[in-house]
């Protein structure tokens, strides 16, 4: 299943590469995208594991940007 | 933005005092650098502790702390300060450009219907356009955008197209007409019913490609990934040997003079140039050319029809305007009307633009129950009980595997025989005519060095011919089934050295096998075909073939700035290294190589948004 979120105050493009690098690697996630310019995330992932991937995702956006919130879109 | 724009000029104010005074007090002087350095840097060694904590080290602001904390150390006060200035303003600069392109993307994303005015037990209700099921009946006032996909029941006025398909020309409708979401009403009132939920509506389809298409990634983005993730570690290891290892190895030599070089180092190491603008130049180039109503749906397509050597074309709907006429009816041992009624009849469930044309020509009711036991042939035609008559309707080849007697008139145009109980009885030919800009897409790809162009078509030679002579096109296949032309497709494919990457067009629907297997599928008119949309890589909104050049050249373009800002990127950087290393680059030069060339980078990717002198 795909799904869709929106990163507030994503501000720098190198650390939405990172992320999208660290989110791709989670278990049971298909594909991930980030695109800097919408400021959109599209998760493509098992349904099942989905919850546990957007806890995991948040977390490492957090990380990375701490300022970075993640909303559904 | 402002805050930060006077603590620049604060700080700077100081720092300029600072340089001032160096000469008479430099303990005054090394105050007024201090006090400058905490204004604007501040907020920048904030957030590299915070990130440290996080476990996230390597991230602009610690280099940036790193490289100023440094500069003060080694004593480089005024460049301590400037650097961390220079960076601020570079940051301010790059946030514009970022908040600058993400404006014009959303001004191109902007094609959204807010609301939909549906009519709900006779009184009208400002709703969401999601809200609306299928049936219901809207209503658009002179100046609103469409909200979903629907059919006028009342009204006439014009609507503007532009948004979906970059034709400029508005299109006058009246009741009976389609309408499609996200186009604007320009004058009248109208009343219309909804075909279409929102989540399938031709709108939330465009933005769903656009938005999607950067999943998608090109073998320069790939590129850039990878790079950036072994760029910034090396680099910083180099700035640690350079620091440390120099002044062991040569006598004499001052720690502070490597430092400096060491720190210029730490300065270039974010790759952001590029993170920043290469996927940026593809988005605006996608952007760019859905403006033109040329929806590409990747930027891994752009890539690839940049590089076509081979475009084929299907004949029917893409080259001519797949608008057929009966233009002449030849019946024997039977009335022409009567023909014509049979053939109607056989052809009743078919859409075939063919059939269609028959259909319109006997212009009468069809009634159902006559028809009965229907077979359809595809390439060859229909056979259908009409009034328990065997009726066959279709082209040589069907007749011939039937085994009925037929001689084939000498006609140019597409002709279905009409046989009724195994007897031949007539024929009805029907013509198509070319699309006005056909022979400028010829022309136009020709000009744009397009080895080999080619025509596929399940029409016969003649017909064929005649188009190919018109429109110049050398090479034709032709009498070919829907697995012929993938067939075809697959030997080109098979001869890279001759053909290259080979594009197909088509208008969809039969041709979705033939639009999956090639390089490139680009379909036309797309708007109206769901099939044509999925199978496809590239969908043509309007009914142009030759935004297939345009298509091309945006991608060109495109990619050509990408690799500009590339090359740029990378070769200010890695000269800025060297000069560094040798000890021959200041500070103020890093800088540049930093946000610098960010900021130019991300304003020349902004080119590719312009797609209006393509």
């Amino acid at each position: 299943m795909k799904k869709k979120f929106r990163l507030e105050n994503l501000g720098c493009a190198n650390c939405a590469a990172k992320m999208e690098d660290r989110i791709n690697k989670l278990d049971g996630v298909e594909s991930v995208s980030i695109n800097f310019m919408t400021t959109r995330m599209i998760i493509e992932a098992d349904k099942e594991k989905m919850p546990t991937i957007i806890q995991e995702a948040e977390k490492i956006i957090k990380k990375l940007e701490p300022d970075t919130k993640l909303t559904k879109a | 933005m402002e805050k930060r724009l006077i603590r620049i000029i604060i700080s700077a104010i100081l720092g300029g005092l600072g340089l001032l005074l160096r000469s008479s007090s430099l303990e005054i002087s090394f105050i007024l650098f201090l006090i400058s350095y905490i204004i604007v840097g501040y907020d920048i060694i904030f957030k590299s502790i915070k990130h440290i904590k996080n476990g996230n080290v390597f991230d602009e602001n610690f280099l940036m702390s790193l490289a100023t904390i440094g500069a003060f150390i080694i004593g480089e006060y005024p460049e301590g300060v400037a650097v961390m200035l220079f960076y601020q303003i570079g940051e301010f600069f790059q946030d514009y450009a970022v908040d600058k392109s993400r404006k014009s993307i959303a001004d191109l994303m902007d094609i959204r219907p807010d609301y939909a005015h549906v009519k709900r037990d006779g009184i009208i209700v400002k709703v969401d356009p999601d809200e609306v099921e299928v049936g219901e009946i809207i209503i658009i006032k002179p100046g609103e955008k469409v909200p979903l996909d629907s059919r006028i029941i009342e009204g006439y006025s014009t609507v503007d197209v532009s948004a979906l398909s970059g034709e400029s020309i508005p299109l006058d409708i009246k009741p009976g007409d389609n309408i499609l979401s996200a186009s604007i009403n320009i004058n009248g009132l109208l009343t219309a019913e909804v075909l279409t939920e929102y989540d399938e509506s031709t709108v939330s389809k465009i933005l769903d490609l656009v938005e999607n298409a950067s999943s998608k990634k090109s073998e320069s983005e790939k590129f850039i990934t990878k790079f950036a993730r072994y760029y910034t570690p090396i680099v910083v290891i180099f700035a640690f040997l350079l620091a440390f290892i120099p002044p062991l190895l040569i006598t004499n030599a001052s720690m502070s003079e490597w430092v400096y070089r060491a720190i210029a180092f730490l300065v270039v190491s974010c790759p952001c140039a590029l993170v920043v603008s290469v996927p940026l130049s593809f988005f605006g180039g996608i952007g760019g050319a859905s403006k033109k109503g040329i929806l590409i749906k990747g930027s891994n397509y752009m890539e690839t029809l940049a590089q076509i050597s081979t475009t084929v074309f299907d004949k029917t709907g893409t080259l001519t305007k797949g608008v057929f006429k009966v233009q002449e009816v030849k019946a024997y041992n039977i009335s022409e009307d009567e023909l014509i009624e049979l053939a109607a009849h056989v052809e009743y469930y078919s859409n075939h633009p063919i059939a269609e044309s028959i259909k319109k020509y006997y212009g009468k009711e069809i009634i159902k129950d006559r028809i009965s036991d229907i077979e359809e042939i595809p390439g060859h035609g229909i056979i259908a009980l009409v009034d328990n008559r065997k009726v066959y309707a279709g082209n040589d080849k069907l007749m011939d595997k039937m085994g009925i007697d037929f001689k084939a008139p000498d006609l140019v145009g597409t002709i279905i025989h009409v046989a009724i109980d195994d007897e031949y009885s007539g024929y009805i030919l029907i013509a198509d005519e070319l699309k006005s800009d056909s022979a400028k897409a010829i022309n136009d790809l020709k000009n744009g060095k397009m080895r080999h162009i080619a025509l596929l078509t399940g029409d016969n030679y003649k017909v064929a011919k005649e188009v190919s002579d018109r429109l110049k096109i050398e090479e034709i296949y032709t009498e070919l089934l829907p697995a012929d032309k993938v067939s075809i497709i697959e030997g080109m494919i098979g001869k890279p050295d001759i053909y290259g990457k080979v594009a197909f067009v088509g208008d969809g629907i039969n041709d979705a096998p033939v639009l999956t297997r090639s390089d490139i599928g680009i379909a036309m008119g797309g708007l109206g075909s769901d099939a044509a949309i999925e199978a496809a890589d590239i969908v043509i909104m309007t009914d142009e073939p030759s935004k297939i050049s345009t298509a091309i050249k945006i991608s060109k373009n495109t990619l050509n700035i990408a690799k500009q800002n590339t090359i740029f990127a990378i070769g200010i950087k890695v000269l800025v290294l060297i000069l560094s290393a040798l000890g021959l680059a200041s500070l103020w030069l890093a800088i540049f190589a930093d946000v610098g060339v960010t900021v130019i980078a991300v304003f020349n990717s902004l080119r590719t948004l312009r797609s209006d002198n393509i």
